[in-house]
This record gives C-alpha cells, sequence and structure tokens, in this order.
C-alpha cells in the first residue's frame, strides 16, 4: 500500500497537558474507505488523538498528512474536508435542529445549503420536529443530530468519537449500515468506541492506553494477537470459583458472561488445568471456547487501572 | 479555500442574532438597564431648584448688608440657613454639605461702593449641581442690585443706570469647570453602552468554551474575523435601541437639547459602539470563563467611570489620570458627544476625538484578532 491511499497517515503524535502525556508518539494509518476502530479504556488519549488529527490541538511532537494536507501547517484545508463527532454534544442548545444544521452547513459555505438541511432532516425523520430545540432533545437525539451535523458538507474523513453513545440498537444498526454505505463510497471513518459490537464492524482497530498505541491490527487478527484463551464454566456455584481464580497468577481474568463463568489466560495448558481443578471443587462443567473481541479487550484493559484513575501509574 | 466568505459571516450573525433574542434575560437587561439608569440620573438633574441651603458670611450691619439680606430671605432661590462673621464656619459648612452657597459680603463693602471701587460680593458655590449654582449668580446679582436701588438711593442714585457698581465673583468648588447637568445624559449613555456592550461580546468566546460549543467551531473552516465580526455585530443594534431609548427620554423628560447634527452624532455613536464591541470581544479572547470574563470586564469599567470625565472633571484630574483616559474610549465618546449635542459641535471640532477613538478601535480589533485561538490549546 503506498502511502498516497493513506488518508491518516501521522507518525509521532505526542500531546502533554502539563505533566500528563495525554498521546505518547502514536502512530496512525489509515486507508481510505476503511473504517477504523479507535479502543482504549477512559482517559486513554482518544480524544485527545482525534483532535490531534483534525487540527484542533496542535501537536508537541509528531508529524504527517491528513487526507494529503500536512497536519499542522495545513490543518484549514483538512478541516473542510473532515467531519468531526464531538465526544460531548457540542451543538447549541438554544437553537433550533433547523438552525444548527443550517448554521453549520452555511460555514461550510454550502451552495445548496437549504436543501441539505432540509434531505438531512428527512434523513433523521426529524422534519416534523426540525424547529424544536436542540437543547430539549434525548440524548440518543442528539447524538443522531450531531451525526447528521458533521455529515453535512459530504466529508472525505469522518473522525466519530463515541458517535453512538446513549443510542438505542435500532438507531445504531442504522448508523453502522450508513458508515458501511459510506465507506463502500471511499468515505474513511475513525471511530472510537466503547462497545464490543461495533468493534467487530471495523475493519481495523487500534487500541491506545495511558497515551500509547499498545496494539493495531485488522479486526479478525486481534484475537490471536492478544494471545487468550478461554475456558466456560457452567454450574449452579459458578460464583463461588470466581474470586479464587481472579487472584489465581495464571488468570488474566475471569468474569461472567451471563450465567456461566469464563476464566481467561494466556497459556493454553495451565487455563486448562486451572478451569478443570475448578469445575470439579464446585461440580461445574468446563469447556474450551473461543476467546473472542471482547475476551481480547477485557484482557487488554485488564493488564492496567483504569486511566483515569487518580494516582494511576504511568 | 476562501480567505472571507460573507456566507460564513451571515451565518454567525444569524447565530448570534438567534441566540441574542432567546437569551430572554439579556435581551431584557440591555434594554431596562439604559430606562432604569435614565430615570434614577435623569430625577437627580435638579431643572427647577428652589430654596437652596446658604450661608451667609458678613462682619458689618450697614444699611446694604440688612437690606441684601431681606432680598436673600424674600427670594424662592435661597433659604439662609446661617449668617456667620467668621470666615472659618462659612466654608466648614458649605464643605460638610449643609450649605450649597456661601455668600461672602466683605467689610468695608459699603464704604468702598460709595467710592465707586467696585467691591466684590464672593458668591462660593457647591458646584457638583451646575445648573443651581450657574442660576445663583444671577440671583445674587439682581438680589444685590434691588437692594441697592430701594436703599441707597441718596449719593449711590448716579450709579444705578449701566454697569452695577459690585461684581459677583463666583468661585466654583467641586466642579471648576461648571459643566452643566445636562452633562449626566451623554455620561450616562457612554457608561451605560460600555457597561453592557462590553461585558456582552466578553463572554462572547467562554461561553462557547463552557458549553463545549468552540469545539464545534473550530472544527469548521470558519476564519477568525468572520467569527469577531458575526459575534459583534449583532449588538450593534442593541446598542443603537439603547442609544434611540436615552435620547428620546432624555429630549421628552428633561428637556436635555439636541443642538448638533444628528449624522455626526450616529458617526461618533457607531464608531463607539464598535469600539466597545471590540473591547469585549477582545476580552473574550483571553478569558478562559465567563467569570473571568466579567471580572475583566469590571476591570476596564472601573477606570472608564472614574477617569474618563464622567465622574470627575477630566481637567481636574493629575496627569497619570489623564494619560489612562485618554487610552479610554469612553472619554472621547464622552467629549464628542458633549460637544455634538449641547454644543453644536461640528465635525471640525470633534475631530481631535474622532481619529483617537478610531484608533483605539484599529488597535483591539487587531489585537483581538492575533489573539483569537484557532485551536482548544
Ligand atoms: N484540555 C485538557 N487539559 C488537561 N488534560 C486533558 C485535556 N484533555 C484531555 N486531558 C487528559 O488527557 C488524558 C486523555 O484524555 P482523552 O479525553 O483523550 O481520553 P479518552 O481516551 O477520550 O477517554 P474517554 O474514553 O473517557 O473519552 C486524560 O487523562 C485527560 O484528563
Ligand atoms: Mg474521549
Amino acid at each position: 500500500m503506498t502511502s498516497d491511499d493513506l488518508v491518516i497517515d501521522v507518525r509521532g503524535l505526542t500531546k502533554s497537558f502539563g505533566a500528563l502525556t495525554a498521546v505518547d508518539h502514536v502512530d496512525l494509518a489509515v486507508p481510505r474507505g476503511a473504517i477504523y476502530g479507535f479502543l482504549g479504556p477512559n482517559g486513554s488519549g482518544k480524544t485527545t488523538t482525534i483532535r490531534l488529527v483534525c487540527g484542533l490541538l496542535r501537536p508537541d511532537a509528531g508529524e504527517g498528512r491528513v487526507l494529503g494536507f500536512d497536519v499542522i501547517r495545513e490543518s484549514e484545508e483538512i478541516k473542510v474536508r473532515v467531519g468531526y463527532m464531538t465526544q460531548r454534544f457540542s451543538l447549541y442548545e438554544d437553537l433550533s435542529i433547523r438552525e444548527n444544521l443550517a448554521f453549520i452547513a452555511r460555514l461550510y459555505d454550502l451552495d445548496d445549503a437549504d436543501a441539505r438541511v432540509a434531505a438531512a432532516l428527512d434523513d433523521l425523520g426529524l422534519s416534523a420536529r426540525a424547529d424544536q430545540l436542540a437543547g430539549k432533545l434525548s440524548g440518543g437525539w442528539k447524538q443522531r443530530l450531531a451525526l447528521a451535523a458533521c455529515m453535512i458538507h459530504d466529508p472525505e474523513l469522518l473522525l466519530l468519537d463515541e458517535p453512538t453513545a446513549g443510542v438505542d440498537p435500532k438507531a445504531r444498526r442504522e448508523f453502522w449500515d450508513q458508515i458501511r454505505r459510506f465507506a463502500d463510497r471511499g468515505v474513511t471513518t475513525l471511530v472510537s468506541t466503547h462497545y464490543m459490537d461495533e468493534a467487530v464492524q471495523c475493519d481495523s482497530i487500534a487500541y491506545i492506553a495511558y497515551g500509547k498505541k499498545i496494539l493495531d491490527a485488522p479486526t479478525a487478527q486481534i484475537p490471536d494477537k492478544v494471545g487468550l484463551h478461554a475456558y466456560r464454566l457452567r454450574g449452579a456455584r459458578v460464583a463461588e470459583a470466581q474470586a479464587a481464580l481472579e487472584r489465581d497468577p495464571g488468570v488474566v481474568f475471569a468474569t461472567r458472561f451471563g450465567a456461566d463463568l469464563h476464566v481467561v489466560g494466556k497459556d493454553e495448558a495451565a487455563i486448562a488445568r486451572l478451569a478443570k481443578a475448578a469445575a470439579e471443587r464446585i461440580g461445574a462443567t468446563a469447556e474450551p471456547v473461543d476467546a473472542g473481541l471482547e475476551e481480547a479487550f477485557i484482557g487488554l484493559m485488564s493488564g492496567a487501572a483504569d486511566n483515569a484513575a487518580p494516582g494511576a501509574p504511568r | 479555500m476562501k480567505a472571507f466568505s460573507w456566507t460564513r459571516l451571515k451565518a454567525v450573525f444569524l447565530k448570534e442574532f438567534v441566540q441574542m433574542r432567546r437569551d430572554r434575560l439579556t435581551f431584557a437587561m440591555m434594554i431596562g438597564i439604559p430606562v432604569l439608569q435614565l430615570f434614577l440620573f435623569g430625577y437627580a438633574i435638579n431643572t427647577d431648584p428652589r430654596r437652596l441651603p446658604t450661608v451667609v458670611e458678613m462682619r458689618e450691619t450697614g444699611v446694604f448688608e440688612r437690606s441684601f439680606l431681606a432680598g436673600l430671605k424674600n427670594s424662592t432661590f435661597f433659604e439662609i440657613v446661617a449668617t456667620t462673621t467668621r470666615a472659618e464656619e462659612g466654608d466648614a459648612m458649605l464643605r460638610g454639605g449643609e450649605a450649597a452657597f456661601l455668600i461672602v459680603i466683605p467689610e468695608g463693602f459699603e464704604r468702598r461702593l460709595v467710592r465707586g471701587e467696585r467691591p466684590q460680593i464672593l458668591l462660593a458655590a457647591d458646584a457638583s449641581d451646575p445648573v443651581a449654582s450657574g442660576g445663583a449668580v444671577n440671583a445674587v446679582q439682581q438680589i444685590a442690585e434691588r437692594a441697592l436701588a430701594r436703599d441707597m438711593a441718596g449719593p449711590l442714585a448716579r450709579l444705578a443706570p449701566g454697569a452695577p457698581p459690585f461684581e459677583v465673583v463666583v468661585h466654583r468648588r467641586y466642579n471648576p469647570a461648571g459643566e452643566t447637568a445636562y452633562n449626566i445624559v451623554p455620561g450616562l449613555l457612554g457608561v451605560i453602552l460600555t457597561m453592557t456592550l462590553v461585558l456582552i461580546t466578553s463572554i462572547a468566546l467562554a461561553r462557547e468554551g463552557e458549553r463545549g460549543t468552540l469545539e464545534t467551531l473550530l472544527a469548521t473552516p470558519v476564519r477568525p474575523v468572520e467569527v469577531m465580526l458575526g459575534k459583534t455585530t449583532p449588538y450593534i443594534l442593541v446598542g443603537a435601541v439603547q442609544v434611540l431609548i436615552v435620547v428620546a427620554l432624555a429630549r421628552w423628560l428633561f428637556d436635555v437639547p439636541f443642538l448638533g447634527s444628528p449624522l455626526l452624532f450616529t458617526i461618533a455613536i457607531t464608531l463607539f459602539l464598535f469600539t466597545n464591541l471590540m473591547l469585549g470581544y477582545l476580552i473574550s479572547t483571553i478569558a478562559r470563563s465567563q467569570m473571568q470574563a466579567m471580572q475583566m470586564t469590571f476591570f476596564i469599567f472601573l477606570p472608564s467611570i472614574l477617569l474618563s470625565g464622567f465622574m470627575f472633571p477630566f481637567s481636574a484630574m493629575p496627569g497619570w489620570a489623564q494619560a489612562i483616559g485618554e487610552a479610554l474610549p469612553l472619554t472621547h465618546f464622552l467629549r464628542m458627544v458633549r460637544e455634538i449635542m449641547l454644543k453644536g459641535a461640528g465635525i471640525g471640532d470633534v475631530w481631535n476625538d474622532l481619529a483617537p477613538l478610531a484608533l483605539i478601535l484599529a488597535v483591539l480589533s487587531t489585537l483581538a484578532l492575533l489573539r483569537y485561538r484557532r485551536t482548544l490549546d
């Protein structure tokens, strides 16, 4: 793949806030038309990275190109072509839905601003409520409005920061269908999320913790890369085994999946032995299961405390 | 990408205008404040002075003195609260506000009058109420003349026509320039505009920052100059409404004259409105929160009130205070509007205030554009 095909091609992006290095030498290479997932625990630097990519923050170090424009010097050119949806609702609560969309459309100097606003309202199914104040919308509807607003100028690159937080399953489904259709047309998406069912929809995933990128691979390869093995314990008393298993150094994590208990570890033989022994004690069955994406990420995250936790080790 | 786009400017303008209109409380305040202030200050303008407390100092009680005193007592203008022979006592009463006037008839007044030496009657006035002190001079003059005409007929009769054989010397205290009370109206107008317009624009960017909308704004291709103009110009309309209210009320309620050219007045006002809006906007590029913006605004507001000539006569201020005053938009506005409204001044007369004001505007807007942060850092 040549670098011309890379919509985001940045290297060594670094950003500090005082003593805290929020983003630490992060490289990103996102090809055209890809849906790139951006995962990591709270406070790991996802939002900061996205802001660096769209020129809202100036990196302390690093360089690169976004849509072929220099990420530091040509951020104005990048802004025209990027649709950025912020994590926190950041449209005007004291403007109506229509006024918000029209404001954004005009800021992109679109000739057919009114038509696009009408189309967006139609897509959202909000035409009838277009004159309602945005602040009066429910959380999920605010997200959907924000999404419509950041797409109104047909951007080539979508930077979406937890776009579906608080959105109901049906709307999320529609949203991902829409992203996929965009991708087929060549629109590139970098999307941060905490949802596993969304992560699996991504072509590739970058995982970040403490500002450092730890993993970056096609989604299908992630479980193998993390290299975890899982056993499922099924029985009436699995709860009794959980605490002891969690304390065992050979176990990365033991967690409930519904009524079952999943025991996950790096060493296949060791985890098989531990799971079977525990199952015997409590009269449960132990079966090997595929360690999926979810196990992989819980495994990655349980390696360290929440980034946002006060006094978290650096 | 275009460096400037009318569409984008219009977008910011419309958005700001709609938000302004929806923010009922602020809007009501911006219209309510001028009305309220004008009523408060306006009725403090004493346009029909009566029975002003007066202390008379004299050492002799001759025919003239007695007659003059009787004349004062009969007048509706003065109310004699004390007569004294000691200079300190009269001064103290004037200083303490117990008396608005001190009338001093010096020793040997009558004798010198007879000799044709044109002796002086001293009228010391607390001139902080200028209309009252203005009227007092005429009143004293008339009362003294009448006292002469009535009682000094004999040897002084030949002095009666023509110039009075004495002189009334006025000492204005606390307002040596003798500015008229009508000055309060231009002053008030300037203060109201400074207060409301600087305050409202000073929070322009901090508010977007606190609400998180700045991130949306900065992620779009909107240019600093478009944000600056789009966010300030809607308030020109508010300022214009305030001006109309104040000028109209001042005229109808308090008969404040408007002598000058409305066009020149409009030019001066417009320039002043923009300067205030830019000042506020500059603050908003510096302030990190709405609270900080308000604190900074009051930091500007205080010297504006104290050093612009609104509170204290400009010419009576020390040099350093005048230097600060010259840098304040309000100072130039006050001079211009007083001259245009009350003295009918033309462009030639106000040029030396118009030009500095334009310079201040240019400096403020340049600084604001330089200060505008295009990132969230
Ligand atoms: N403007 C700022 N000033 C100071 N610290 C900041 C600022 N922005 C972010 N941080 C810090 O940088 C770190 C990374 O924050 P960031 O918002 O990028 O995390 P995130 O991965 O998006 O988290 P979440 O999943 O909770 O949204 C956090 O510790 C945060 O407190
Ligand atoms: Mg975030």
